[in-house]
């Protein structure tokens, strides 16, 4: 390794910017090589928080397995629901009523902002503008709010079921939806005067963590990372799913691959999403929220408890699971870092036989050395947090 | 319809050393390759196919229910053409070793070494093939079908790293209060 000035004595420093570090959101370890500020190399070590969602997802029924995807990306955990929910439907050869798919559009959405809201007020509050970080966990409580209103939990919520979701909306989510994105906007524009004419921030994230578009494709990157640098791969675009085909929305794209653009295709995000929410609340048609099928779901407790069908019926799936039938499938969807991907092997059972799930902040971890190669030790605090890796999801 | 099939038909020409070529009735096209010169028919799917992004490498164990035991299952997807395939190659258990596709894409480096964390599948000509999520001590390959779920795993000893100080005392202040006052239990 060349080093800059002969006549200093220096040497290659290795340090460990260790799992455990207040300005790294989640565990994760860069094993650095270190020439005084300048980061030669980085060695970046996931895994810390592998809990082996594989080997528990075959042991546990189809639905069983649905708490564990929450736990996936935690700052997201709807669409990691919805996107398990919609692959083994896809194995199963079952689509939901429209209600419903209308539901998991606007919940995937509303799990969307939050994630983006997390990453960027996370990032922004790292870089020293933590009023911005403190008015965007602001509007992410807001949502959080919806989302308990309407789940009961905060933050893994388990709301979606293979065939359906949980339960209907309740009878005052659109006007809440609506003060709230009301607020949301406004904090939105208070956070973009704070920051995006910036000259502290535009110098930390501009021309840093840069990556080109065609290293992005050969990474492998998904997701805003991805859109930064240029590249127009949205799943709901490409391979649109639900009912994003019959909604109106664009999806912002970057041109220079750094930090940047990352942040500012987030925020463009967030706009775009509630835009989504917006219209698919407008046009969501009254109906059930389940799949006409009872196969896949649970019986009414009136019979459950007053008949012995419908007892026998309730057993049956709750001891068993439901029987998807033998085979294999991939379905993605869009989440907050990329393409969230299912791949779902089935042998017949009432368990899934293999569950994998296409982590996109993992394959963004692998990344990550080239991105920051050459700068400095400070940058990886940016960098890092615009590539938004969540623990859960990288490690699973 | 017609499209998809001459799509396939299409990668059933380009690529001779293909098994059996299906189509799940859900629309994914799936094809399963033989594992020799994986490389070279990874390349010619993209290269002459259009299909130039790596989404996903993972593994199945078919254990005692198929063979050979292995499966590696490449999603690769056209952004040019919007389309998406699903690529499976089985893999004998006397000897699990695959082509690494990280000459071709750079994104297979991650996901490889996944694949041999968990699974213990090698890939040939990676350049830094080491387990990934688990810790180096490691003992096993826990996807893997005869992995017991509830396996205990040995205690691993404090790694040594030259210019460190391990601290060798005890942390049962008891047991070195006995050992400083020279007690015979």
């Amino acid at each position: 390794m060349k080093l800059d000035n002969p006549e200093l004595p220096t040497e290659i420093m290795e340090l460990q910017m260790g799992p455990s570090h207040p300005a790294t959101h989640g565990t994760i370890k860069f094993n650095l090589k270190l020439e005084g500020e300048k980061v030669l190399d980085c060695d970046v070590e996931v895994g810390f928080l592998h809990r082996g969602f594989d080997k528990s997802c075959e042991q546990a029924t189809w639905t069983q397995v649905i708490p564990y995807t929450d736990r996936l990306n935690y700052a997201s955990s709807l669409i990691n629901n919805v996107g398990y929910a919609l692959a083994v439907e896809k194995l199963i050869g079952a689509e939901t009523p429209a209600r419903c798919q209308y539901i998991r559009v606007i919940i995937s959405e509303l799990a969307r902002i939050f994630d983006h809201l997390t990453c960027c007020g996370m990032a922004a509050s790292e870089l020293g503008a933590i009023t911005v970080g403190f008015y965007m966990i602001e509007a992410r409580e807001l949502i959080t709010r919806i989302i308990e209103n309407l789940t009961g939990a905060r933050l893994t919520v388990t709301y979606v079921r293979i065939g359906g979701v949980k339960h209907d909306l309740p009878q005052d989510f659109a006007e809440r939806v609506t003060s709230t994105f009301a607020t949301i906007r406004k904090l939105l524009a208070d956070c973009d005067h704070l920051l995006s004419r910036n000259r502290i921030f535009l110098d930390r994230m501009s021309n840093v963590g840069v990556i080109s578009q065609e290293a992005a494709l050969s990474y492998s990157l998904t997701g805003p990372i991805l859109r930064a640098s240029g590249v127009n791969y949205d799943v709901r675009k490409t391979f649109p799913y639900l009912v994003y085909d019959q909604l109106d929305f664009e999806v912002p794209l970057g041109s220079r691959g750094d930090n940047y653009d990352r942040f500012l295709c987030r925020i463009r995000e967030i706009e775009q999403s509630m835009k989504i929410v917006e219209q698919a609340l407008e046009q969501l048609p009254v109906g059930p929220v389940w799949i006409d099928d009872p196969r896949l779901v649970l019986p009414e407790k009136e019979k459950v408890y007053g008949s012995i069908e419908g007892l026998m019926h309730h057993f049956k799936i709750i001891m068993e699971g439901i029987h998807v039938p033998a085979g294999e499938t991939y379905f993605a969807v869009e989440g907050g870092n990329g393409e969230l991907g299912f791949y779902v092997v089935s042998d017949g059972g009432g368990k899934p036989y293999r569950l994998r799930v296409r982590p996109p902040c993992f394959i963004a971890m692998g990344a990550f050395r080239e991105m920051i190669q050459g700068h400095m030790l400070a940058d990886i605090i940016p960098t890092f947090g615009m590539i938004n890796m969540i623990g859960g999801e990288c490690d699973r | 319809m017609s499209e998809t099939d001459s799509e396939l038909a299409n990668i059933e020409e380009t690529l001779g050393g293909k098994i059996l070529e299906s189509r799940q009735r859900h629309g994914d096209d799936v094809v399963v390759l033989d594992r020799a010169g994986l490389r070279e028919s990874f390349r010619l799917l993209k290269e002459k196919l259009t299909f130039n992004f790596l989404s996903d490498i993972t593994a199945v164990d078919y254990w005692q229910k198929k063979e050979p035991r292995f499966e590696v299952v490449y999603q690769i997807i056209s952004l040019p053409n919007r389309r998406r395939l699903r690529v499976r190659v089985p893999v004998p258990e006397n000897d699990p070793t695959v082509d690494s596709l990280t000459p071709l894409w750079r994104g297979a480096n991650f996901l490889e070494r996944e694949v041999w964390d968990l699974y213990g599948i090698h890939f040939t000509d990676h350049p830094d093939l080491r387990r990934i999520l688990l810790y180096d001590e490691f003992q096993g390959h826990p996807l893997r079908k005869d992995y017991p779920v509830n396996l205990c795993q040995p205690r691993v000893p404090e790694r040594h790293v030259d210019g460190t100080f391990v601290d060798e005392r005890s942390h049962n202040k008891l047991l070195r209060l006995k050992k400083s006052l020279g007690s015979k239990n």
